[in-house]
């Protein structure tokens, strides 16, 4: 009633998947510290 | 006596059964307040479809299909994902992402919490046998629409299910809305026994970055491009959330925001709910299929937890400031639910510890990144 073969196919699927994730969320992380560095709070405020 | 009466001839134990599952919703939804805004609504609208030939629902009458309003209401705003992602502006204008905005790194646990979707997918297949026995044509994109469970987003779901259009809607959507009100119960056994008290008990310094209103403007817009070039198919999701959001941060749509807020989000969560019921009728939901769609979709929740906790552990060997892992499990997208149950786990072991804002952060990030697990799932799996 289980099928090892059909389990074993979606392994690339959860780590590309999951790498994906990451990759983006890496690169929101960056935008994130270059925004803060190109539009600090102080400055936006005066 | 016939025309009054012939019909509770046609009513079967299922439609009953039904019923009583129904009935069950609605309880929950007003005793324990288990996110009442759908659980109502789903509740009563699986009494409506299961009542013998619902005027309802369609139904085909001597060779003619009389519609149902439900149907039409689903076929018009359900089938083309029109009510969920109407949804996500109101859900985008709710979010504050200042908290992450501010402490970024928290992202990193919204990546990770997501693992319960992909873990369940590739469970869901090792299963593939047993739908099949069942009647059912079980692929990948089933599997698919039964791991996105593990995203914690209504919205998400639905989208993701509708795209590969899966016949267990029914059980997934129900899954998908009963899980995310449960995250109180769900989250909290899984995490003590994969944390120690000690680990629990990590106090964490909050130094906020500040954030720019420039910062606070930018971001969604910077967000849906970036979503959009690498994950295309997330482009309607996160699209629509951010616009959400824009209307929030800009400060000039005000009263565009309030209704976001307000008027829209009640309006679709009113229809959603009651529309969505028509994937309970009987026939199509009381199956062995449900059950282990149910199943499986609690395990996706707990591999969630698993996965930011765990992910949380592994950074904490590497850094000389430790991580609370607690804080991994916040990562998933039942936003605010699940960091306020890490706060007040947090306050439980150490009533000086306060792990809300990095909890809160973590969370929002976890709303990002399941629209983001949603859309790379439709790129990698073709329909």
């Amino acid at each position: 009633m289980i099928s090892v073969d059909a389990f074993l196919a979606t392994l690339p699927v959860l780590g590309a998947g999951m790498g994906g994730i990451f990759l983006v969320m890496i690169v929101i992380y960056l935008v994130i510290r270059a925004l803060g560095a190109l539009f600090p709070e102080k400055k936006d405020q005066q | 006596m016939e025309a009054l009466f012939g019909n509770l001839q046609n009513l079967t134990l299922p439609m009953v059964i039904m019923w009583a599952i129904g009935g069950l919703l609605i309880f929950l939804a007003i005793r324990y307040q288990m996110e009442p805004a759908l659980l109502l609504p789903m509740g009563f609208g699986a009494i409506l479809v299961n009542l013998p030939f619902s005027g309802a629902v369609d139904q085909v009458v001597e060779g003619a299909t009389e519609h149902g309003i439900i149907d039409v209401l689903f076929n018009a705003t359900i089938q083309n994902e029109l009510l969920p992602l109407l949804l996500f502006i109101g859900i985008g204008a709710m979010i504050d992402f200042g908290p992450l905005l501010s402490n970024p790194k928290m992202l990193l646990f919204g990546a990770a919490a997501q693992f319960g979707i992909f873990f369940t997918l590739s469970l869901a297949s090792l299963f593939t046998p047993m739908f099949q026995s069942m009647g059912y044509d079980f692929g990948i994109q089933d599997a698919a629409c039964i791991g996105i469970i593990g995203a914690a987003d209504g919205p998400t779901s639905i989208f993701v299910a509708n795209y590969f259009d899966t016949p267990f809607k029914g059980a997934i959507f129900v899954a998908a809305y009963s899980y995310m009100a449960l995250v109180p119960i769900i989250q909290p056994p899984v995490i003590r026994a994969i944390t120690t008290r000690k680990e629990r008990m990590i106090r964490m310094k909050y130094n906020p970055r500040g954030v720019s209103r420039t910062t606070k403007i930018l971001f969604p817009i910077i967000i849906t491009v970036i979503a959009g070039l690498l994950a295309p198919r997330s482009v309607a999701l996160v699209g629509f959330l951010m616009f959400g959001n824009l209307i929030r941060e800009c400060g000039v749509l005000g009263s565009l925001s309030e209704t976001a807020q307000n008027a829209l989000a009640n309006l679709v969560t009113l229809l959603l709910g009651i529309t969505i019921s028509t994937k309970m009728q009987a026939d199509q939901f009381l199956s062995g299929a449900t059950i282990l769609i149910m199943g499986l979709g609690l395990v996706a929740f707990v591999f969630d937890t698993v996965g930011g906790v765990f992910f949380a552990k592994f950074l904490n060997l590497f850094l000389k400031e430790k991580i609370n892992p607690m804080i991994g499990a916040t990562g998933i997208s039942a936003f605010p639910m699940s960091a306020r149950v890490i706060h007040r786990m947090g306050l439980k072991e150490d009533p000086q510890n306060f792990l809300l804002m990095h909890a809160v952060g973590s969370n929002v990030s976890g709303q990002i990144a399941s629209v983001i697990a949603g859309g790379l799932i439709l790129s990698l799996i073709a329909r």
